[in-house]
C-alpha cells in the first residue's frame, strides 16, 4: 500500500522539484546566509553582534524605522482612501473615457516612482511652475520636501495597484448579492461600507500589503524628494556605498534588520487575511450603471482629477524631453537635443534594457510555471518548502537583494558581479513571486480532472503537461509575463546596487542624468521608457483581447 | 476485451479521516454496475481509486487477475468519462477523440477511421471540427463519451457523467450510454447519486454509504426486497412505522395504527418470533378500500393530482403521517379531511428488525458477500 503513495512521489516532478530546490539553494538561500554571516562575524571569524549595536545605538538610524514605518503606513491609508473609491466608481458606475482612464491608471503605476518624485519637485518644489503660479493667485503650497513629498508622491505612485486589485475584487462579486442589499433595504454608501468592502476585503488586505511593501522598500523617492528625512531603504544604500574595503558589516546588518521589519508585517498581514478568507464565484457580474444628476458630476470629478493627479508627472516629463536645454538647465524653446544627447550617450542602455530584461523574462517563465505546477498538483513537504521559499523575495527590500548577491558572487568561482548575469539574477529573484502567483492562479482554474482525462487516455505525464497545461496555461502565462516585463524594465532598487557602466539600463539612465542634474536628458530616457511600457500594454491588450488589466 | 474487475478490504483514507474502511465488490465482465449513494459516500473515491487518481491506502484491486493497485493509471487501460467532461478547451472535437489514439502505436489510417467510427457511434460527426466551448453540454458529454471509448478501454468509468445535464437532457442521454455500453459491451462502472438514472442504466447497483457497501443487487431487487432500512428509504419512497410482531396461533402478524392486525406470511421461519419491528411500506403498496370494507382507518390531509397517478397525504388515527399514491381516477378526487379505509398489499412491503439493519422478509438478495472464483 505505501508503494502506491511513493510511486506517485517518484516521477519526472520529482526530479524538477530537485532542481528548483537546487537553484533556490543557490540564487536565494546561499545569498541569505552569506548576508547573515556578515552581519554577525568579523573578517576574522569572531561572532559580533558590533553591527546592531551600532545601529540602534543610534538616534539616525533608529529613527529611520519609525520614519519608512511612518511613511509605509501613512501611504498605505491614503492609498486605499484614493483607490477603493475609485474602483467601486469604475466598476459600478458608467463613467466618460473609462478606457482612457484605466491606461493611465496603469501608466501612472508602471513608472518608476523616482520620476514622480523629480517632476513633482519641478511642478511643486522651491520655484516649481505650479508653486509659482499658484502664488501668483495668492496661495502658498508650502514645503513639499521631507514626509509630505514622500507621502504625496508614494501615494500616487501606488494607489493604481489598489484601484486593479479591488476592481479585480469588484469583478467577482456577484450582483445578485448587491441586488439582494439592495431588496433587504441597504443601498448607496451604507451598502459600500457594509456589503462592498467586506466582500473586496481579502484583496483590499492583500492589495495593503503590496502598497506597504512597495512604500517600504522604495529608495529613490526618499533619496529625492526627503532632504534628510531619512527613510530604512535610503540608510542600506547610504551604509552600503559607505563601505570601504571588503567589509560590508554595516550593510549587511542594516539590510538584516530590513528582513526582519518586512518579514513582521508580512506575518501580520498573513494572520489578519486569514481571518478574512473566503472565496467568491459570480454568476453575474455587475453591470454599470448611468448615475444622474450631481452623483454624475461628482463621480467623475472624483476619478478625472485623482487619475489626472497621478498622470501629471509622466505628462511633464515627456513635455520636458522636448525642451531646450542649456547645459543642465531648461531654456525657452523646443529641440530635440535631450533625445541626441541620450541615444549618443549611454549607448548601451536602450539594448542593455532589453537584452537583460528579456533574458530574465525567459527564465522567469520556465521557473514559474514549473514551480506553479509543483505548487497546485503536486503537493508534498518539498513542494511547500518551494512555495515558501519562493515567496521570500516578496518580502525583502530590493536594495538587501543587491546587497546580498553583490556579497554572494564577488568571488570566485560565482564571480558575477558586476556582469549582465548578475542583474539577470536579481531580476529573477525579485520578480518571480508575482509571475508565480498568476501562473498558480491560472493552473488553479483548470480542473484537475482535464489531466486525469490527459493520461487516463495513454499520455505521459510530460506529454500532459506540454500538450494539455501549458497550452490551456498560455494566455494566462503570456498576459502575466507582459505585465513582468514592465515591472522589470522599470526596476531600480536593486538594480542601482549591481550595475556599472557596462550593465547600465533605461532606469539607472533616467536616474543616473537625475542625480547629476541633468533633467533633460532623463527626460529623454523617461519618455523612451514610458513609450515602451505603453507598447508593451498595448500587446498584453491584443494578446489577452479585452481592455481590462488585473494583477 | 472487458476484464472483470475483483476489489478485496479496499481501504480510504485522507490523513487521519477514513472515508472507506473496509470494501469488497466484484464486478463481473461486461457488466452496467453502478455505485449508487449519497454525496459523500464514497462512491467517487472508489471509482477514482479504480481509475489510478486515488492513492490506495489497503487491500487489492484486480482487473481479471491482474493486481492493478501500484499500476500506473496510464497502463491501466481505462475510459473515464468525467463529472465535468474535462474536454481539452483548446483542441476540436475531432482532436479530442483522436488524442488518446494518438498515445497508442495506431497507424495515422487507423487513428482517422476509429475517430470516425466513434464520432458517429455518439453521433456528433456533424460537429468533428467544432471547439468545445461551441457544443452544448449533451454534445459535450458526448464527445466525452467517444473520446473515452476511443481507446478500446478494458474498462469504461463514469463519474455523474449526467448531473450538469437539465432534465431532459439527462433522460435523452441516459438511453443513449445504456445504448452504446450494449452495443460495444464493455465493463462499465458508473457513479452517480440519482436512483432513478441508476435505475434506468444498470445491470445491477451498488448501494453506498458513509463508505461502505449496503447492498448489491438488480435493479428490482433493490427496490422490492432492499436489505436494510438505508437501502430503503434511498431507493423510492417509503412510509416507515414502528410496529410490532406476534405470532398468534402460528400465523404472523404485524400491527398497524388503530390495532389493525396484519398477516405476513412472507417473514423468514428463523424471524418468527415477537419483536418490535420497522415496517416499509411503499406509497403504491396502501391502496383505498370501498368505504364499508374493513381496513386500516385513515383521514385524507391533501390530495395531489399528477396526472397518471394521484397522490394522498394522510394520517392515521394515531397521528402518524403516510403518502398513498392510487392511479387517477376519471370521476373523483377524495376531498380533504375524509375518513378513509386502506389496504396494504401484504405481499410487497417490508419488514425490518427495529434497528434497521435487516430485513425480515424472504427473498432478499444481496450479492455483497457473492464472489467470482476465488483469490
Amino acid at each position: 500500500m505505501m508503494a502506491t503513495a511513493l510511486s506517485k512521489k517518484r516521477d519526472v516532478w520529482s526530479l524538477v522539484t530537485i532542481l528548483v530546490l537546487a537553484l533556490y539553494a543557490v540564487i536565494l538561500v546561499y545569498p541569505l546566509t552569506r548576508l547573515l554571516r556578515e552581519a554577525v562575524i568579523t573578517p576574522d571569524g569572531q561572532f559580533t553582534l558590533d553591527g546592531f549595536r551600532s545601529f540602534f545605538g543610534q538616534r539616525y538610524y533608529v529613527r529611520s524605522i519609525g520614519n519608512s514605518l511612518k511613511v509605509s503606513i501613512t501611504t498605505t491609508i491614503v492609498t486605499l482612501i484614493l483607490g477603493v473609491p475609485l474602483a467601486y466608481f469604475y466598476q459600478m458606475y458608467e463613467i466618460k473615457g473609462k478606457s482612457l482612464l484605466q491606461i493611465l491608471v496603469i501608466l501612472c503605476s508602471m513608472s518608476a516612482p523616482f520620476i514622480g518624485a523629480y517632476s513633482w519637485i519641478v511642478l511643486l518644489g522651491r520655484g516649481g511652475i505650479f508653486t509659482k503660479m499658484l502664488a501668483a493667485v495668492g496661495i502658498q503650497v508650502g514645503s513639499i520636501y521631507g514626509f509630505k513629498g514622500i507621502l504625496l508622491v508614494l501615494s500616487l505612485q501606488l494607489f493604481p495597484l489598489v484601484f486593479l486589485y479591488v476592481c479585480g475584487a469588484l469583478k467577482n462579486i456577484d450582483n445578485s448579492l448587491l441586488e439582494a442589499s439592495i431588496n433587504m433595504g441597504r443601498s448607496g454608501i451604507k451598502m459600500f461600507l457594509t456589503v462592498v468592502i467586506p466582500l473586496a476585503m481579502p484583496t483590499i488586505i492583500a492589495a495593503s500589503l503590496l502598497v506597504f511593501m512597495r512604500a517600504f522598500a522604495d529608495f529613490g523617492t526618499p533619496l529625492l524628494i526627503g532632504e534628510g528625512y531619512k527613510t530604512f531603504p535610503v540608510i542600506i544604500y547610504d551604509a552600503y556605498f559607505s563601505e570601504t574595503g571588503g567589509n560590508h558589516l554595516f550593510g549587511a546588518t542594516v539590510s538584516i534588520i530590513g528582513i526582519v521589519i518586512t518579514a513582521g508585517i508580512f506575518l501580520i498581514q498573513n494572520w489578519f487575511s486569514r481571518r478574512h478568507r473566503f472565496t467568491m464565484n459570480a454568476l453575474n457580474t455587475i453591470e454599470r450603471k448611468q448615475a444622474h444628476g450631481l452623483k454624475n458630476v461628482a463621480i467623475h470629478v472624483y476619478s478625472w482629477f485623482v487619475v489626472i493627479l497621478a498622470f501629471l508627472p509622466q505628462i511633464y516629463v515627456i513635455y520636458s524631453s522636448f525642451q531646450k536645454t542649456s547645459g543642465k538647465l531648461f531654456v525657452p524653446g523646443y529641440s530635440l537635443d535631450s533625445y541626441r544627447f541620450a541615444f549618443t550617450h549611454l549607448k548601451k542602455a536602450i539594448p542593455n534594457t532589453f537584452k537583460i530584461g528579456i533574458t530574465a523574462l525567459g527564465f522567469m517563465i520556465v521557473i514559474a510555471v514549473l514551480i506553479a505546477y509543483l505548487v497546485v498538483r503536486r503537493v508534498n513537504f518539498a513542494n511547500k518548502i518551494i512555495d515558501t521559499l519562493s515567496m521570500v523575495p516578496y518580502i525583502i527590500p530590493g536594495s538587501v537583494v543587491g546587497i546580498a548577491l553583490v556579497l554572494s558572487f564577488s568571488k570566485r568561482p560565482l564571480m558575477l558581479t558586476g556582469t549582465a548575469t548578475i542583474m539577470v539574477l536579481a531580476l529573477i529573484i525579485r520578480r518571480i513571486p508575482y509571475t508565480i502567483r498568476s501562473s498558480v492562479a491560472v493552473l488553479q482554474q483548470i480542473p484537475l480532472t482535464i489531466e486525469e482525462a490527459a493520461i487516463s487516455l495513454g499520455a505521459s505525464k510530460m506529454k500532459t503537461f506540454f500538450t494539455i497545461t501549458i497550452p490551456m496555461m498560455g494566455n494566462g502565462i503570456i498576459s502575466g509575463a507582459i505585465l513582468s516585463w514592465v515591472t522589470i524594465i522599470t526596476e531600480l532598487s536593486t538594480a542601482v546596487i549591481l550595475y556599472n557602466a557596462h550593465t547600465i539600463t533605461l532606469t539607472l539612465a533616467v536616474y543616473t542624468y537625475v542625480s547629476r542634474g541633468s533633467y533633460g536628458v532623463a527626460a529623454a530616457y523617461a519618455t523612451i521608457l514610458t513609450v515602451t511600457t505603453i507598447i508593451s500594454l498595448l500587446i498584453y491588450m491584443k494578446v489577452t483581447g479585452n481592455k481590462e488589466v488585473t494583477l | 476485451m472487458s476484464v472483470d474487475i475483483k476489489i478485496r478490504n479496499a481501504v480510504k483514507r485522507y490523513g487521519e479521516n477514513t472515508i472507506i474502511p473496509d470494501l469488497s465488490l466484484d464486478i463481473k465482465e461486461g457488466e452496467f454496475f453502478t455505485l449508487l449513494g449519497p454525496s459523500g459516500c464514497g462512491k467517487t473515491t472508489l471509482l477514482r481509486m479504480i481509475a489510478g487518481f486515488n492513492t490506495i491506502e489497503g487491500g487489492d484491486f484486480f482487473f481479471n487477475e491482474v493486481r492493478i493497485n501500484d499500476m500506473d493509471p496510464v497502463k491501466r487501460n481505462i475510459g473515464m468519462v468525467f463529472q465535468n467532461y474535462a474536454i481539452f478547451p483548446h483542441l476540436s472535437v475531432e482532436k479530442n477523440v483522436s488524442f488518446g489514439l494518438k498515445n497508442r502505436n495506431f497507424s495515422k489510417e487507423e487513428i482517422v477511421a476509429r475517430t470516425d467510427q466513434f464520432l458517429k457511434l455518439v453521433k456528433i460527426e456533424e460537429y468533428r471540427s467544432r471547439m468545445p466551448e461551441r457544443l452544448s453540454g449533451g454534445q459535450q458529454q458526448r464527445v466525452a463519451l467517444a473520446r473515452a471509448l476511443a481507446i478500446t478501454p478494458d474498462v469504461l468509468l463514469m463519474d455523474e457523467p449526467l448531473s450538469n445535464l437539465d432534465a431532459k437532457l439527462r433522460v435523452e442521454m441516459r438511453t443513449a450510454i445504456k445504448e452504446i455500453q450494449n452495443e460495444i459491451g464493455i465493463t462499465t462502472v458508473y457513479v452517480t447519486h440519482d436512483q432513478e438514472e441508476a435505475m434506468a442504466v444498470s445491470d445491477r447497483i451498488a448501494v453506498m454509504d458513509k463508505g461502505e457497501i449496503q447492498q448489491i443487487g438488480l435493479p428490482k431487487s433493490l427496490y422490492q426486497r432492499p436489505a436494510n432500512l438505508f437501502v430503503a428509504t434511498f431507493i423510492g419512497r417509503t412510509n416507515l412505522l414502528e410496529s410490532h410482531l406476534e405470532i398468534v396461533d402460528g400465523k404472523t402478524f404485524v400491527t398497524l395504527p388503530g390495532d389493525y392486525k396484519l398477516e405476513v406470511d412472507t417473514i423468514k421461519a428463523e424471524e418468527r418470533k415477537e419483536q418490535d419491528i420497522i415496517l416499509s411500506i411503499r406509497p403504491e403498496e396502501l391502496f383505498v378500500k370501498p368505504f364499508d370494507e374493513e381496513g386500516v382507518a385513515a383521514y385524507v390531509d391533501d390530495a395531489v393530482f399528477l396526472g397518471l397517478n394521484t397522490h394522498y397525504f394522510i394520517h392515521f388515527e394515531n397521528g402518524e403521517k403516510a403518502e398513498i399514491i392510487q392511479e387517477s381516477q376519471i370521476d373523483s378526487i377524495i376531498e380533504k379531511g375524509t375518513k378513509i379505509s386502506l389496504g396494504v398489499k401484504t405481499e410487497k412491503i417490508n419488514v425490518f428488525d427495529a434497528q434497521g439493519k435487516r430485513n425480515l422478509v424472504e427473498g432478499v438478495i444481496n450479492d455483497l458477500d457473492a464472489h467470482i472464483g476465488d483469490l
